[in-house]
């Protein structure tokens, strides 16, 4: 397979964004060279002709795993509601949202 | 018979249960030895020492009613902090989870209160179990009890250090790429990872789902079979939990390995410094002597292990941290709307590490380039599965380093993620398969530094893994006093 190219402070400005992450441009340099570094070390991975191997997300899988249905009691919910930084009404507070479709 | 006898806290809980000691009075001793040094060594985040004197005055009562407390009556034991723990701190040394108490109890936890342990704090860690050093920690970083200026390894180095100084005869860490073993082999304890889902992962705070397992720390092979069997077993609240008997190991540690093949890992000699490989060679020879034989092994794909890991954790991470937005626990900074809230709260809460792995895992992760990453990275781990089931059809386990070094300088390497990952080279390929490791201590360098030797099982061979370790521990150079002399 063929290796993507080195990683640039741009793609990593971006994954930032996405990742919900503000980098300082000290930060972003830093960690475009790093990133960069480990990524370069993964090119062993990468680079490999893996045709035909099926992939393995859990070493151990289980499937369907299902309890029986019957009414058990669940956490507090004014214990989970005292750990939250904002409550209202007994829902989680949060900011305006802004920019979403409607 | 080739073991050492019952462990330093079997025998605090005989003691116990039979009366002889008061769990307050072991409790009061623990809590001298962590008032009297953890200032220097800095193992834990919190001493729980309120829940603990309330938990061993339980015990106590029970002993004096003529009910049994349990296979732990009494012992003190060391909780990671990404253990949850109901009404506790449970910080995973974040800043994002400062002041944050769960509102229910790890599995794990309630298990150690069943079998009538008394769970004495929660310890220091790097920042949600990213790192190899207990650096990586909003707390500050541990130091090793055998050298203050040198590291415990990590990321569970509060847990290895906090059984090493005397703190606790045990502890509990979370071992995803070596975080159990690596601090345990650094620190001159005993480390153990179990099989991926023998021990219930409800209430631990999730790195790499499909590599985090919780596993004991202890200061005698025993011991750590002992805590074994207490975590171990069906858990219905984890979904990845095994539903299938889980190997109990404390009656089985000392039946030796008279018969047994025993595989010598080559490609964990890769590298790693002569003092530390001369020791994995001596252990060989220990268990030929017991009766083993002694073969090489090689398994090339182990090598490979590094770049898979670092590809796939970080992926599993990316995705477990999107739960830190600021809404429902922990840190928020508040911002103008809700996206703004979520970045300000993630920037100023995470360390450097975390964000640094949580992009590797975007990356990996992101289009265009999760085929060439993530995707291979676990046809990768399929190739692991198949060169180590390769290695199990001729040998019973496989024997190598737990480290490719003895503990190294604090800042030594915290600024430098790659030669950092490097430190988990030996440990890594276990979690990527699920499978089973222990290690132990063996003897130190000339520097006087800790050194492990690891032992490598299929899944589920606890009891074999137990028993091979059994017979390293006995076969060890007299253990080096965890005095911090060397700094």
């Amino acid at each position: 397979m063929a290796t993507p190219g080195r990683l640039t402070r741009d793609q990593v400005a971006h994954v930032a964004d996405l990742a919900r992450l503000t980098l300082t441009e000290e930060e972003l340099e830093l960690f475009t060279g790093q990133l960069a570094e480990i990524l370069d070390h993964a090119a062993d991975v990468a680079s490999l002709d893996l045709t035909g191997v099926a992939p393995t997300a859990h070493a151990l899988a289980v499937t369907n795993v299902l309890r029986a249905d019957q009414v058990q009691p669940c956490l507090d919910r004014q214990e989970v509601l005292r750990a939250a930084p904002s409550v209202e009404d007994e829902r989680f507070r949060v900011p305006r949202i802004l920019g979403e479709a409607p | 018979m080739s073991g050492t006898g019952p462990g330093p806290a079997a025998e605090l809980a005989g003691e116990v249960r039979r009366g002889g000691r008061r769990a307050v009075d072991v409790l009061d001793e623990h809590l001298a030895a962590i008032d009297a040094r953890d200032h220097e060594i800095h193992a834990f985040n919190l001493v729980t020492r309120d829940e603990a004197r309330a938990q061993a005055e339980a015990v106590d009562a029970r002993v004096a009613r003529g009910d049994d407390p349990g296979p732990l009556a009494g012992v003190p034991v060391a909780l990671k902090d990404n253990l949850c723990t109901r009404g506790l701190p449970t910080t995973c040394s974040s800043r994002i989870l400062a002041g944050w108490c769960p509102p229910y109890d790890a599995t794990v936890v309630t298990r150690l209160r069943d079998a009538g342990a008394v769970m004495v704090g929660k310890t220091n860690m790097d920042e949600f179990a990213m790192g190899s050093s207990t650096e990586n920690s909003a707390t500050g970083p541990t130091r090793n009890p055998h050298d203050t200026g040198r590291v415990p390894g990590g990321s569970s180095g509060g847990s290895a250090a906090a059984v090493a100084a005397g703190f606790a005869p045990l502890a509990l860490g979370s071992d995803t790429g070596g975080s159990i073993r690596q601090p345990a082999a650094l620190c001159g304890v005993v480390g153990m990872k179990p099989t991926y889902g023998t021990v219930s992962r409800y209430g631990l705070v999730a790195f790499a789902s499909s590599l985090d397992q919780i596993g004991p720390f202890a200061r005698s092979v025993a011991d750590a079979a002992l805590l074994f069997d207490v975590i171990g077993g069906h858990d219905p609240a984890d979904s990845t939990s095994l539903n299938r008997p889980t190997p109990r190991v404390l009656s089985v540690v000392d039946e030796g390995v008279d018969g047994m093949t025993v595989g010598v890992l080559t490609e964990l000699l890769d590298g790693v410094d002569p003092e530390v490989a001369a020791r994995t060679h001596q252990a060989a020879e220990a268990l030929a002597a017991a009766g083993a034989r002694i073969e090489e092994v090689s398994v090339p794909e182990v090598l490979l292990g590094l770049s898979a890991y670092y590809l796939i954790a970080p992926a599993e991470a990316s995705s477990n941290l999107a739960r830190y937005d600021g809404v429902r626990f922990g840190l928020r900074v508040d911002a103008e709307d809700t996206v703004a809230m979520n970045t300000a709260t993630r920037s100023a809460g995470f360390g450097a590490e975390v964000k640094r792995r949580i992009m590797l895992g975007t990356y990996a992760l992101s289009a265009g380039y999760m085929d060439a990453y993530y995707n291979q990275a676990l046809r990768v781990r399929t190739r692991i599965l198949e060169g180590f089931a390769a290695a199990y059809r001729r040998c019973d386990v496989l024997l190598g380093p737990t480290t490719p070094t003895t503990a190294f300088a604090l800042g030594e390497k915290v600024d430098d993620p790659m030669t950092m990952y490097r430190s988990d080279i030996c440990t890594i390929p276990t979690n990527l398969a699920g499978h089973p490791a222990i290690s132990v201590p063996f003897g130190a360098s000339a520097d006087g530094l800790p050194i492990g030797v690891q032992v490598l099982a299929p899944a589920l061979a606890e009891s074999t893994l137990f028993r091979v370790a059994a017979v390293v521990e006995a076969a060890a150079p007299a253990p080096v006093p965890a005095t911090g002399a060397g700094s």
